[in-house]
């Protein structure tokens, strides 16, 4: 019967009061888990989707709503802008841009969004394609793994897109996309996202509109389908894209100028993803402070409550404190045994706080993956949660140790004279 | 062997009014009754014996040792091992049960864990079959008598008890006293029953009055 048998013993001799710590202690550091959890999660995700790219030129609106609809495929676009407006940067004589990669949003096929663009922008987020070819003619799409594995989709398979992100039946376009090719999963948001020419895009609304208006203003077969369509370059003033994506040959001051340069001067809005990122953290993090300000309150009421169970448990056990003092126990193994019973209430509310939070996450990561389009997972641990173990210790012993130095004081002489 | 010398006592609140005991000599096996009213300091007399309780001057030997001039560490293993204390009351561990009350003992006296003995030692005392129940679901005439296996497990060289008797009717303070005797024989152990209980008076010849 070693001393922290015994400990144990005397915790689950009362199972309720120790039940009743365990579960406050475990929602505190479940809590401040999760919370570490998510910021990791939801940063990596943000940085690694960053692919290095300098600056997203579209059109005015909220620079963050821009970055988050153009490089992380959430919430909507801020509207479009014309080839004409924004040909000077797709030049690739441009002094400053290493790439230009056009990006067109606005269609979706099942709640995953169908984004025209060129294949340059596979080198971006390092994908690589695994099986089929990239799209090339209009009409052709290459999938995201986590698409492709998600429908059920292979090569070959036809499906229409719909208008806008939800995927409603109603708003379907009478088009067919034809699979031709599969990426490999990139870890990036690619994964999530349904690739095929801008020209497709064009095809697609245009002919819509000449179903709804009479009078549309392309001539029939301008876009032919299957087609290898042209560059972008070459194509008509009017034509409109959502965004563009720049990746800059160097950072110099020449480059760090052209964003105030095109705010100021152009009717296009150009914003840094770093600094737009940085921003959206910022915003989160006063709602985290509050969040994390919580669980330490309730670490606290966690820790209060395993100091008034030990307390008043020695009240009940004085007798038993004495008898062992009597049977040879030092002060110091009755001040270990209560600390550690502390301990154990804590290590114990530590396991089920991490229980907690990882399952939690797990269960959460299947609701962001569809919202946010990113992976989470739930079996991710973090060097912070060592040090939370630390502060839980830290916490359980601080809570014993007044009752603690109350049971090694005890005084047998005394307690044994006492009737009971 | 048990004995005192010159043994004073005072209580740190009030050291002017200490209390004097007489001299005590008991050689190893024999078994003694010390008799007293209450507040005669009884009690305060045999905790001093028990070294839970420092007295003001004198001295405590039991066998060789000297128990009021061990260090504190010493004194709590010399208890656990050479000791075996009876309270009026009994009192256990509550979260262990029988068995494991008795390897509690021997394990904080420095001892390895004995279940055969304990089994023996409960079987003796007529309460083998009680060796796993919760100290709560025992009578107190089985309290009692887990109580005397408690205090004898380790084989102690001096027993000593307080009021054992007083909370029992006659036929199990017959009984319990008739145990401690023998149990104390067997491990040639020497016996000190401190009470003001006058139907022992009649079983011991031994006898200190205070």
């Amino acid at each position: 019967m070693n001393l922290l048998k015994l400990s144990w013993k005397n915790l689950t001799n009362k199972p309720l009061s120790m039940l009743l710590s365990i579960v406050l202690f475990a929602l505190g550091v479940g809590l401040i888990s999760l919370l570490f959890l998510m910021q990791n999660q939801l940063q990596k995700n943000f940085e690694k989707n960053l692919a290095g790219i300098d600056l997203v030129i579209g059109a005015k609106g909220s620079p963050l709503q821009m970055i988050l609809s153009s490089m992380y495929h959430i919430d909507a676009p801020t509207g479009n802008v014309s080839i004409k407006e924004i040909r000077p940067f797709l030049n690739p004589k441009h002094p400053l841009i290493e790439t230009a990669i056009p990006l067109s949003l606005g269609d979706s096929y099942k709640a995953h969004r169908i984004v025209g663009t060129e294949p340059q922008i596979l080198d971006i987020y390092d994908a690589k394609i695994a099986e089929g070819k990239l799209w090339e003619r209009n009409f052709e799409v290459t999938l995201g793994a986590a698409v492709a594995q998600k429908l059920g989709l292979s090569i070959g398979d036809e499906f229409s897109s719909a208008h806008g992100f939800e995927d409603e039946e109603d708003f379907a376009h009478e088009n067919a996309f034809k699979v031709v090719g599969i990426l490999e999963p990139s870890g990036t948001v690619l994964d999530q996202l349904i690739l095929c020419t801008t020209q497709s895009f064009w095809l697609v609304h245009n002919h819509d509109a000449e179903e709804d208006h009479e009078g549309h203003d392309h001539a029939p077969g301008e876009h032919p389908a299957d087609e290898i369509p042209k560059p972008l370059l070459q194509e008509g003033d009017e034509e409109e894209i959502t965004s563009l994506l720049l990746k800059f040959k160097g950072r110099n001051f020449q480059a760090l100028n052209m964003q105030r340069s095109i705010n100021e001067n152009t009717d296009l809005q150009a914003a840094t993803p770093a600094i737009e990122i940085t921003r959206l953290f910022d915003l989160m993090s006063s709602a985290e402070q509050a969040l994390r300000i919580l669980a330490i309150v309730i670490i606290f009421v966690s820790g209060l409550s395993i100091f008034i169970s030990l307390f008043s448990s020695l009240k009940d056990r004085k007798y038993e404190l004495a008898l062992m003092r009597v049977m040879g126990a030092t002060p110091n193994a009755l001040f270990l045994l209560i600390v550690l019973e502390g301990l154990l209430l804590a290590v114990l509310g530590y396991i089920l706080g991490m229980v907690l939070s990882h399952g939690g996450m797990q269960f959460f990561a299947s609701i962001m993956e569809s919202s946010y389009r990113y992976d989470f997972s739930g079996m991710n641990f973090l060097l912070e949660e060592a040090y939370l173990l630390y502060g839980a210790l830290l916490v359980g012993f601080i809570a014993a140790v007044i009752p603690a130095i109350q049971a090694a004081k005890t005084d047998i002489s005394e307690t044994m004279s006492q009737g009971k | 062997m048990l004995a005192t010398e010159n043994l004073r006592f005072a209580y740190p609140s009030s050291p002017d009014q200490g209390l004097s005991f007489p001299d005590i000599r008991c050689e190893t096996g024999e078994q003694w009754l010390l008799l007293g009213q209450s507040g005669s300091g009884k009690t305060t007399f045999l905790h001093l014996l028990a070294g839970l309780r420092t007295p003001q001057a004198g001295k405590v030997q039991v066998n060789d040792t000297i128990l009021n001039q061990l260090p504190a560490k010493k004194l709590d293993q010399f208890r656990g091992r050479n000791l075996g204390i009876i309270f009026q009351e009994a009192h256990f561990v509550r979260a262990l049960n029988v068995a494991e009350n008795l390897k509690l003992a021997q394990q904080l006296a420095g001892l390895k864990p004995d279940i055969k003995a304990i089994e023996t030692i409960l079987e003796h005392l007529n309460v083998g079959h009680k060796i796993n129940a919760r100290t709560s679901e025992l009578s107190i005439g089985e309290q009692q008598r887990v109580n005397i296996a408690r205090a004898i497990i380790n084989r102690p060289s001096v027993i000593l008890a307080d009021e054992p008797t007083s909370a029992l009717d006659d036929q199990n303070t017959q009984k319990v006293i008739q145990l401690l005797r023998q149990e104390a024989q067997e491990a040639n152990a020497t016996l000190l029953i401190v009470t003001h209980d006058n139907r022992l008076k009649s079983i011991f010849d031994q006898q200190i009055e205070l």
